[in-house]
């Protein structure tokens, strides 16, 4: 078949994809590539030619770990067949598609706005004017939540519409928190500029889009990461996942009102941290990953800390989780609440904890691994009932193996070395693709360089853009007041989606 | 007159219990006792701000609602002393002075045109409902137990002898206790600590009111709680001596408002469906104790 396979922060040039006309490309990727489980997109996304726009679209294959890469070149405001007809998981992609460059699409199921750019194609569209779902009933009643988050997290607007206490249909509306994160990689010149960039992209998983950058950016510019850096960026990243999904856990406690979860889980969350405030002065990790050297290289007195860090950690967390997991008021908030099953998440092609979940096995470190993820050979932890227990679980169960794995990274910490060579340039007109799984799941970094090695296009992928409509289908049929717990329970990010 | 008084000097502390409680649970050191009260205050000080959707409806409620807990707490005798208003069947009386503060709370929360606000009020009407038998039924066989139908005269006539007698009392506490909690929108029906509008009960009602009407009904329901507390105070008090009396009175609210801070630490809240089959069980509670009072008078033969 006409496409190109590459494996995970693998560079070819730019030619080698091979180009094809629409209907080919709508049949490759349609029907010919995702026909299993184990495939799924991975980004699909258009970038601009003069006169014209590069439909570029990444077929993950969990079993072989490869990346199937095809393109095809399409003129604005051609009207096409749209993918997501025949497969859901194309929706949020065609839409943004849409939204940048005006492609219009005859058969698309929900043809709408996604955030709302600068560079929009529609100068005129404006947040204020979405176009919401509406029912005209006398007995149902709409209920409309934000943009204002009742705990002043970040803005999204979240649109009921209600039978009484039963919710029949959620629409998510984002957008507010749009930078232009995308147009800023290409627009800064200076790889620091570029760093701090990724490590904003979301608050909580700075570590994930870091080393999804760093990756990128060393790969483009054909240089080998050495063990240490490699070291340091797995720790990082499981560091991350245990203090977030402890974090999840406080929250998920907080919103079933279980104050002994609430205030322990938050408790336990900070140390880990301060851990990243001693390692590289930041506690969300800002500045410790850095492309082609380390800044903080990891010192003995540091494993030391670590150690005693996680030995505390984990004799508490054992303890609480003991109380939640066997306490039945929680579980009875728990079980059965906000479900999705195998099938709806392989049809919204959801990726991370939300795939895990629901008995879909999709985890970055075991299907495309990098860094030192190739030496664990990592199983992914799977539930099957798809509700916010089995999120819960999960979590528990991340926690205890990324637990075990820094453990076992402690035990050999490779030698920083001093020796490094510089970094090179970016190779001219090169493709880069990057794949990481944060904690939230898999982190999606793309780039296309110039005939000067220039960057010319910057894509990124939170794992949030596939997640958030399996949120609004997960509160279907559940009561309203179950909505906070359900949303807890998924955890995505707003500022990750909006860019 | 005593009872009054004495109402008004637990509702100073009670909720400052059940806070320091919980944040002793949850290894806080937590505020003062008294925090809750200097927040009133503070309240009473301000000004209210009023939308412009609402109407006076929206204004003149806060005060109904308090008035009316006021006037209810007028009914609580204390022990062998009648409170200010005691008549025959004052009890009925008792329920529905409450029940109109209730209902002017809210038709005001459905007076802000505010989407949550309708969802809370249909929430604690039906909540409210669901609570009304079993303080009726519980209350029906306290008077038929002792010929009497007024508070006082119930309370001052109990006499607790055989063994069901004292499992009857047990049962009323626990009865008595679990309407406080719906009455008061406190766990595990509500969470008067979220943040999250659609799971609120009470707080979602409240949400428009600010500065003094606000204080108004926080102190209701500071009010409301050592009311309950009185209520249950007296099923043990009796015709004992009030130097007895005092001090079984201010331990009854002591340990209320620990027994709630410690439920409201230990325990998650339950699914909104579930809380009206739960308080609907509580008639069914109530339906024992006046099985009980059936055998204790031998109607059972």
């Amino acid at each position: 078949m006409n496409y190109i396979s590459v494996r995970n922060n693998q560079t070819i040039p730019l030619s080698s994809i091979p180009e094809m006309d629409y209907p080919a490309f709508f049949e490759l990727n349609v029907f010919t590539l995702l026909k299993s489980n184990t495939s799924h997109c991975v980004n699909y996304f258009g970038s601009p030619q003069p006169g014209q726009i590069r439909l570029t679209c990444c077929i993950g294959d969990d079993d072989l770990g490869l990346i199937h890469l095809s393109s095809c070149v399409v003129t604005a405001q051609q009207v096409l067949p749209s993918f997501s007809k025949h497969h859901l998981a194309y929706e949020k992609f065609e839409r943004e598609l849409h939204e940048n460059f005006g492609i219009a699409y005859a058969d698309h199921p929900w043809l709408k706005p996604v955030r709302f750019p600068f560079n929009a194609f529609d100068k005129n569209s404006s947040i204020a004017g979405y176009p919401f779902f509406k029912i005209d009933s006398e007995e149902l009643h709409e209920v409309g939540v934000g943009p204002i988050h009742a705990g002043i997290i970040e803005p999204g607007h979240f649109r009921f519409i209600c039978n009484g206490e039963q919710i029949l249909h959620l629409e998510i509306q984002l957008g507010y928190q749009h930078r232009g994160i995308e147009a800023l990689f290409v627009e800064k010149k200076k790889l620091l500029q570029r760093i701090t960039l990724a490590e904003s992209i979301s608050g909580d998983a700075v570590a994930g889009h870091t080393v999804a950058f760093v990756n990128l950016w060393e790969s483009l510019c054909g240089f080998q990461a050495d063990k240490h850096l490699q070291w340091s960026r797995t720790l990082a990243l499981e560091l991350e996942r245990i203090a977030i999904c402890t974090g999840g856990l406080s929250g998920m406690c907080t919103d079933v009102a279980y104050q002994l979860g609430s205030a322990v889980f938050g408790r336990l969350r900070t140390p880990i941290i301060n851990f990243f405030q001693t390692w590289c002065g930041n506690r969300l990790a800002k500045g410790l990953i850095r492309a082609g050297k380390t800044n903080f290289p990891f010192t003995p007195a540091l494993k030391a800390g670590l150690n005693n860090v996680l030995n505390d950690f984990e004799k508490d967390f054992e303890e609480i989780c003991e109380e939640l997991f066997s306490l039945s008021s929680a579980l009875a908030r728990f079980e059965k609440t906000g479900v999705i099953t195998q099938q709806l998440a392989t049809t919204l092609g959801t990726v991370g904890m939300c795939a895990r979940m629901s008995g879909v096995s999709r985890d970055i470190r075991s299907s495309h691994p990098h860094d030192l993820y190739w030496a664990f050979d990592h199983q992914p932890i799977i539930k099957h009932h798809g509700d916010v227990y089995s999120r819960a679980q999960i979590r528990k169960e991340e926690i205890r193996k990324s637990i075990r794995y820094i453990r076992k990274l402690l035990e050999e910490i490779p030698a920083e070395r001093n020796d490094r060579s510089s970094l090179s340039s970016p190779g001219a007109g090169s493709f880069t693709i990057s794949l990481v799984e944060g904690w939230r799941g898999e982190i999606c970094h793309c780039a296309i360089t110039g005939d000067n090695g220039e960057l010319i296009y910057y894509k990124i992928k939170d794992p949030s853009f596939h997640n958030w409509l399996a949120l609004a289908m997960a509160v279907r049929n559940n009561e309203i007041s179950d909505f906070p717990i359900s949303n807890k329970s998924f955890d995505l990010s707003y500022c990750g989606h909006d860019l | 007159m005593l009872s009054f008084l004495l109402i008004v000097l637990a509702s100073l502390f009670f909720t400052g219990i059940i806070i320091r409680t919980k944040s002793i649970t949850s290894g806080r050191k937590g505020p003062g006792i008294f925090q809750p009260m200097k927040d009133v205050i503070r309240l009473f000080k301000k000004g209210a701000v009023y939308s412009k959707t609402t109407s006076i409806i929206f204004q003149v409620a806060p005060s109904i609602y308090f008035a009316s807990i006021i006037m209810a707490i007028c009914i609580i005798p204390f022990g062998q002393y009648k409170g200010f208003i005691s008549f025959e069947g004052d009890f009925v009386f008792f329920a529905y002075v409450l029940g109109a503060g209730k209902f002017f709370s809210i038709i005001s929360a459905l007076d802000t045109g505010s989407s949550f606000e309708g969802m809370g009020a249909s929430r604690e009407a039906l909540f409210s409902m669901f609570a009304e038998p079993a303080f009726f039924i519980l209350m029906g066989s306290l008077a038929l137990l002792t010929g009497h139908t007024s508070f006082h005269e119930i309370f001052a006539s109990l006499h607790f002898g055989s063994y069901i007698s004292y499992i009857l009392g047990v049962l009323a506490t626990f009865v008595f206790v679990m309407i406080a909690l719906v009455e008061n929108s406190r766990m595990p029906f509500d969470d008067p600590n979220t943040h999250l509008e659609l799971t609120m009960v009470h707080e979602v009602m409240i949400l428009d009111n600010s500065g003094f009407d606000l204080g108004m009904i926080l102190y209701g329901s500071y009010l409301k709680f050592a009311m309950y507390g009185a209520i249950i105070a007296n099923l043990f008090i009796g015709i004992a001596p009030l130097y007895l009396a005092i001090p079984i009175f201010i331990c009854t609210q002591f340990l209320f408002a620990i027994t709630i801070g410690l439920l409201e630490s230990f325990t998650a809240r339950f699914r909104m469906n579930h809380n009206a089959q739960y308080i609907l069980a509580l008639s069914s509670v109530s339906l024992l104790i006046f099985l009980g009072v059936l055998l204790m008078l031998g109607q059972l033969n």
